[in-house]
């Protein structure tokens, strides 16, 4: 115990000469340092913007069919080639990365919003709430997710479809199930930050001057504990754009008419020898989307969270 | 003088950092004589411990710069290829660290851990470094010896595991140890039996030693010269006698007036100010007398009766509780205000686990807290989060007790706002008003917690303490982590604090020096329980129970004049307040030794003890 | 120790319940009778159908049915596949073993790349060999392994024709011939499940490494004058293991996941695209079987990450 917290500088601090650095800015100072996370925005919103205005730009229809158009390479008519309906695949592929990314954005939010609601709750129970809430996280955890994905979809599809349309039946179920099947990570590192947090003794202090459970959680512990959460839902926005790739890819995804880039994938596969660019385009932006999200997680692990290095 | 074991000149050390040199070791030079102990003292960054490093060239090699020259028996170390200084290292020169929790691999067996020094530099058997290990262990005087080597260090107490690393830094009888602050992390009686053993150690097996600590009590008991850092420099260097009776640099005689010495108080009631030296010129300023501030006339501001604390142990499969952790047991005083009490023990003894007790921080299992008339130990949550506003605490670790996210104004307005004392612009007018009365600028408010030193922050802490005007401030090891001149000021601060607003502290620590000089009434804990209390003289002055006397010896004096024989420590263990679910704590009879001073009627197992220190 | 598996053990069986209980409830839930579909099937005889129906006593409470469901599964009466007329674990142990090859070949694949380079990288955070390997670790998992499957058969089967891509489990033949044709065509599918895998373990034991490199007792290792070699092996790697064991486990779920794509494409036939198949011709008893055998193999080998972790670290006889 004597002194066990020698870390502290002996000298009374400089004079405070430099401008405040508040924790913001000290966050961005970190983030730009990882060159590869800073070039990933670049490539991310290149992307993003691409898929959310490229059809202003690009307005051919995409089930525009042209049989004297069938499985041809890149070229200036079709700059990423046609499929084997002669349909362009740059409109394609902008109109379904525009559903790839809303399916990964929408899933990390769900997965989000119900892995720091079941971890805070974890986190601040001092009683019986917080084994059931882990126990069943870990059970969650223990799911063989794919085949359960591929399961609910199997048995949820047709009666989905009848409710909410083709497009917009299939968008909700895929976001609910890979959002509903992917929250524990978030959930186990709210909770842990929580359990950390709540003995903290800035926590401590504050409860000891009176502060309610509801402000300890909304002013100290959740601020606190949002730097990993940040870390993880960007991981999670890449893990969703592959479930939903890896749903569409085994056919068991979103309509042939709604050409995600997993659905392309699917299609292409067939035709890999005489027509490989149409496997690679969607493949390639899935990867590209997927690397950069995975840079950009790993420099804001950097700046927010710079002990943790995993 | 014979020709120096270790011959260290010039030596310097720089790290990356940013993609830039920084230089924290500016040309230390000294030398070690053979059976010599020298021991390197200074603050927290002052480079000791990368000093200590770098002699060994343990420093990451990509990410530091060595400079100078080391020469140990005439060889020069820092030119020698990484192979030669591979068989220096563990053989002629050996090092033990300061957390021995940490320094033993987890999941390999202490035996195999001590014998890997033997197997590489000696060349033995598996066998007969065994049998080795059983004798060192033995040497180093750990019980059951030839049973522990195959257990893992988890199944080892914290002074127990620094006796493995000592057992593991002598296997190859080493010219010169190196230890890093090996007792800083040690209960101070456990403090004592590290020092007494190495001590004795280094006479049997005649090897010199370099001595690196924080704590000039330590260097008086042990270090035959001193070389003092500050801020990478060897400031001053000299017999340990000499610096002590006449220091000659500023900083020295700045750092020692800064430093308590246990029964530098005697003969005075009132708590004193630690002297304040300019580190620049060496000159005192006056140290006023503080004034009388206890309110014995009134009705005391906390009145604690009975207090019980107890932890649960839940294990296995079903969460049987198979024990219980006595925290506290039946703990009583009061504190009147304007006054003082401290409470001191050793790691484990349940001051802290008190304190919280009383701020209901950790529910007590019963007893009673009575704050300004008021038992608040029954009050709902809501009754009691009002009350809290005449009671607050600060906390050891000035860098966890600050939110990184909030900035030092809105921290310490905070407490206003949350009780809707004050309007937004008010919190802040007041927020600003008291970082000033701590000794901050009014512009620190702006600032977030990282930009701020250790000792800044624990004025922060004090500042947001004292936002609702409390009446009693409960200071858990407030200046444990702090360097001893921040320290000496903190504690200046809280003593003229004190003085201005009448407030009473429950000052909790382990440091007895500081508690002699801070407070006029102490109590001392041992398992749970208050074993004896009284008036701070009384129970300096006159100690009555036997672990009051265990724990006074053990405190080493900065005074190398006083150096005693140590040898009468005996070699026990802190014990543990875990019992069985079933124990039922024993009535305990007190007995009034003087008036005030309350003495708890040891049991048999303490006669032993007794007549062992009496006889010391 | 001892207590320790029983305990491991203990919790296995309700967490597989527990799991049993889901897939049930999913299916309970599902709209319509799961069977109905069955009716439209002109392969389906009525009397099949009838004793379906009562079989799965669908008029039941839902407790009785699980129950009565869970009876049957522990019984090992899993049903009777209508796509191939087979009864369900005789169809289940045939495409068990292929699955099980592929996926213990690509994970054994994963370790022996991942941790000799993590460790490596480590050893110097952040010089040019370390950058090398995490970025190329960030560009393996970034790439699924749907996309790489194609890639692979693209490269090394179509244009290069050196590698078959489409994966038989009853080759004919004997003899070294016919080995090196099973090794052949086992390369690709191993080699994208295995090298996926390998990306995300090498960050594991990097991170891992490196926290544990700055731990006093890799100091005292040092100072003790071990070399490089001794205290990154002794020191370093066997306590940099253990957190990478229950990391490794929580991937287990998604190992299986990455086999079901693999065996898709490389037309593997194992179970995962026996689960593809049977949903594509809606076979219900198959789909459930199958996805409660894969829930039984993630359970079996999380307990087996226990053991290990156990066994790894000396202080979890006391937990």
């Amino acid at each position: 115990m004597a002194g066990s917290t020698l870390a502290s500088p002996s000298v009374e601090a400089p004079p405070l000469a430099r401008a405040p650095a508040s924790p913001g800015r000290e966050t961005w100072r970190r983030f730009r340092r990882h060159r590869l996370a800073l070039a990933s925005v670049a490539v991310l919103a290149v992307l993003v913007g691409g898929v959310l205005f490229g059809g202003l730009i690009w307005p051919l229809a995409i089930d525009d069919i042209d049989f004297s158009a069938q499985l041809q390479g890149p070229s200036w008519a079709h700059p990423f080639g046609t499929d084997d309906l002669g349909q362009d695949l740059l409109a394609r592929m902008i109109y379904g990365g525009r559903i790839s990314l809303a399916v990964g954005f929408a899933a990390m939010a769900v997965a989000s919003l119900i892995g720091v609601v079941v971890g805070a709750l974890a986190g601040m129970s001092r009683r019986m709430l917080d084994p059931a809430l882990m126990w069943l996280t870990d059970l969650f955890l223990s799911l063989p997710q794919l085949p359960l994905l591929l399961l609910v979809i199997y048995l949820f599809r047709d009666s989905l479809k009848a409710v909410f349309g083709v497009q917009g039946g299939v968008f909700l179920m895929i976001v609910a199930v890979i959002g509903g099947l992917r929250w524990m990570p978030v959930a186990r590192l709210v909770r842990a930050q929580f359990l950390t947090l709540r003995e903290k003794e800035f926590v401590e202090a504050s409860r000891s001057q009176g502060a309610t459970t509801g402000h300890l959680v909304r002013r100290h512990i959740l601020p606190n504990a949002l730097g990993p959460v940040i870390v993880a839902a960007s991981i999670e926005v890449s893990a969703a754009i592959i479930a939903e790739s890896t749903l569409s890819f085994l056919g068991l995804g979103f309509p042939p008419d709604i050409p995600t880039w997993g659905r392309l994938l699917f299609d292409a596969k067939d035709h890999l020898d005489v027509a490989p660019h149409w496997a690679l385009f969607p493949g390639g932006a899935i990867f590209l989307t997927v690397l950069s999200i995975n840079f950009i997680g790993d420099g804001l692990r950097d700046a927010l969270d710079p002990r943790r290095v995993l | 003088m014979t020709d120096p074991i270790l011959s260290v000149r010039d030596l310097t050390a720089a790290f990356r950092s940013d993609g830039r040199w920084r230089e924290v070791v500016h040309g230390v030079s000294f030398d070690i004589g053979p059976r010599e102990t020298v021991a390197l003292v200074g603050e927290s960054g002052s480079g000791k411990s990368v000093s200590a490093m770098s002699i060994m060239r343990l420093l990451a090699r990509d990410a530091s710069r060595i400079g100078g020259s080391v020469r140990f028996e005439g060889r020069e170390l820092l030119a020698a290829p990484e192979a030669e200084m591979r068989r220096v290292r563990g053989d002629s020169i050996a090092m033990i660290f300061q957390e021995p929790m940490t320094s033993l691999n987890p999941v390999l067996t202490v035996g195999f851990q001590i014998a890997e020094a033997l197997i590489r530099h000696r060349g033995l058997s598996r066998a007969a470094a065994e049998a080795e290990v059983v004798r060192l262990l033995d040497k180093v005087r750990i019980p059951g010896a030839r049973s522990r080597i195959h257990q893992y260090p988890h199944l080892f107490s914290g002074g127990m595991r620094q006796r493995v690393m000592i057992a593991m830094a002598l296997a190859c009888r080493p010219k010169l140890l190196i230890a890093d602050e090996p007792t800083t992390a040690l209960d101070v009686t456990i403090q004592a039996q590290i020092l007494d053993l190495i001590k004795s150690l280094q006479d049997e097996e005649g090897m010199s030693v370099l001595f690196i600590t924080h704590d000039m009590g330590v260097v008086a008991e042990i270090a035959d010269r001193t070389v003092v850092m500050y801020r990478g420099r060897a400031v001053e260097t000299g017999p340990t006698a000499r610096i002590f009776s006449a220091p000659e640099d500023p900083y020295t005689r700045a750092l020692l007036a800064a430093v308590p010495r246990l029964g530098a108080m005697a003969g005075r009631a009132r708590p004193m100010r630690f002297p304040v030296i300019d580190r620049a010129t060496g000159v005192a300023e006056p140290t006023p007398e503080t004034p009388d501030t206890v309110r014995a006339a009134e009705r005391p501001v906390l009145e604690v009766r009975d207090l019980t604390t107890r932890f649960e142990i839940r294990s296995g499969l079903f969460g049987r509780v198979t024990g219980r952790v006595h925290a506290v047991e039946r703990v009583s005083f009061s504190l009147a205000a304007g006054e003082t009490l401290a409470l001191v023990g050793e790691s484990g003894c349940g001051k802290s686990t008190t304190g919280r007790s009383i701020l209901r921080l950790v529910e007590p299992l019963s007893g009673s807290v009575v704050l300004d008339g008021e038992d608040i130990a029954g009050l709902d949550a809501k009754a009691l989060r009002t009350r809290r506003q005449r009671m607050q605490m600060i906390f050891q670790d000035p860098f966890a007790s600050l939110d990184p996210r909030m900035s030092v104004g809105a921290a310490v307005a905070e407490p206003l706002l949350i009780n809707r004392l004050a309007t937004a612009r008010e919190a802040r007018e007041r927020a600003e008003a008291l970082l000033t009365r701590v000794g901050l600028p009014a512009e620190a408010a702006g600032r977030f917690p990282h930009e701020f030193s250790g000792g800044q922050r624990q004025r922060i802490c004090i500042a947001r303490a004292l936002a609702l005007r409390p009446r009693l401030i409960v200071a858990d090891e407030a200046v444990s982590a702090l360097d001893v001149s921040v320290k000496a000021q903190v504690v200046n601060l809280m003593l003229d604090l004190q003085a201005e607003m009448g407030l009473a502290y429950l000052f909790i620590s382990h440091d007895m020096a500081v508690v002699e000089r801070v407070s006029h009434r102490v109590a001392v804990m041992y398992l749970g329980e208050i074993v004896e209390i009284g008036p701070r003289a009384a129970v300096f002055g006159d100690p009555q129970h036997p672990y009051t006397k265990k724990l006074l010896a053990a405190v080493p004096v900065p005074d190398p004049a006083r150096r005693r024989d140590r040898h009468a420590l005996p070699d026990d263990e802190i014990r543990s307040p875990i019992r069985a679910p079933d124990y039922v704590p024993p009535e305990r009879l007190y007995r009034e030794v003087s008036p005030g001073h309350v003495v708890q009627d040891w049991g048999s197992d303490w006669e032993a003890a007794a007549t062992r220190v009496a006889a010391a | 120790m001892g207590a320790y598996i029983l305990r491991r053990l203990l919790i296995a069986i309700p967490s597989l319940l527990g799991i049993s209980l889901i897939l049930f409830v999913v299916l309970a839930l599902a709209p319509g009778d799961p069977f109905g579909e069955l009716a439209a099937n002109p392969n389906v005889p009525p009397e099949v159908r009838a004793a379906l129906r009562l079989k799965f006593g669908l008029d039941d409470p839902i407790f009785t049915r699980y129950l009565r469901w869970l009876w049957a599964m522990l019984h090992g009466d899993w049903g009777f596949s209508f796509a191939s007329r087979v009864n369900v674990d005789t169809l289940i142990l045939q495409r068990l073993p292929t699955t099980l090859f592929v996926v213990g070949s690509s994970q054994i694949l994963a370790l022996l790349v991942a941790v000799p380079v993590g460790l490596y990288a480590a050893r110097r955070p952040y010089s040019l060999a370390d950058q090398v390997a995490n970025t190329l670790a960030f560009v393996g998992f970034s790439l699924p392994t749907f996309f790489t499957g194609l890639l692979f058969i693209l490269l090394f089967s179509i244009k290069l024709g050196w590698l078959p891509f489409v994966y038989q489990a009853d080759l004919p033949g004997t003899g070294l011939a016919w080995a090196w044709e099973n090794v052949r065509q086992a390369i690709m599918p191993v080699a994208v499940l295995g090298f996926f895998q390998a990306a995300s373990y090498t960050r594991y034991v990097r991170a891992s490494a490196l926290d544990v490199a700055r731990l006093d007792y890799v100091t005292t290792a040092r100072a003790k004058g071990l070399t490089e070699g001794t205290v990154t092996r002794r020191h370093i790697a066997r306590n940099a293991l253990i957190p990478v064991v229950t990391l490794v486990a929580l991937q287990i779920p998604a190992v299986f996941g990455g086999a079901i794509v693999t065996e898709q494409i490389f037309r593997i036939p194992g179970i995962g695209s026996l689960l593809i198949d049977a949903m594509l011709a809606n076979d219900t008893p198959v789909v459930m079987a199958v996805t409660f055998v894969f829930a039984g193999l993630v359970v079996l080998f999380n307990l087996v990450a226990d053991l290990l972790y156990g066994w790894l670290d000396p202080r979890i006889a006391l937990r």
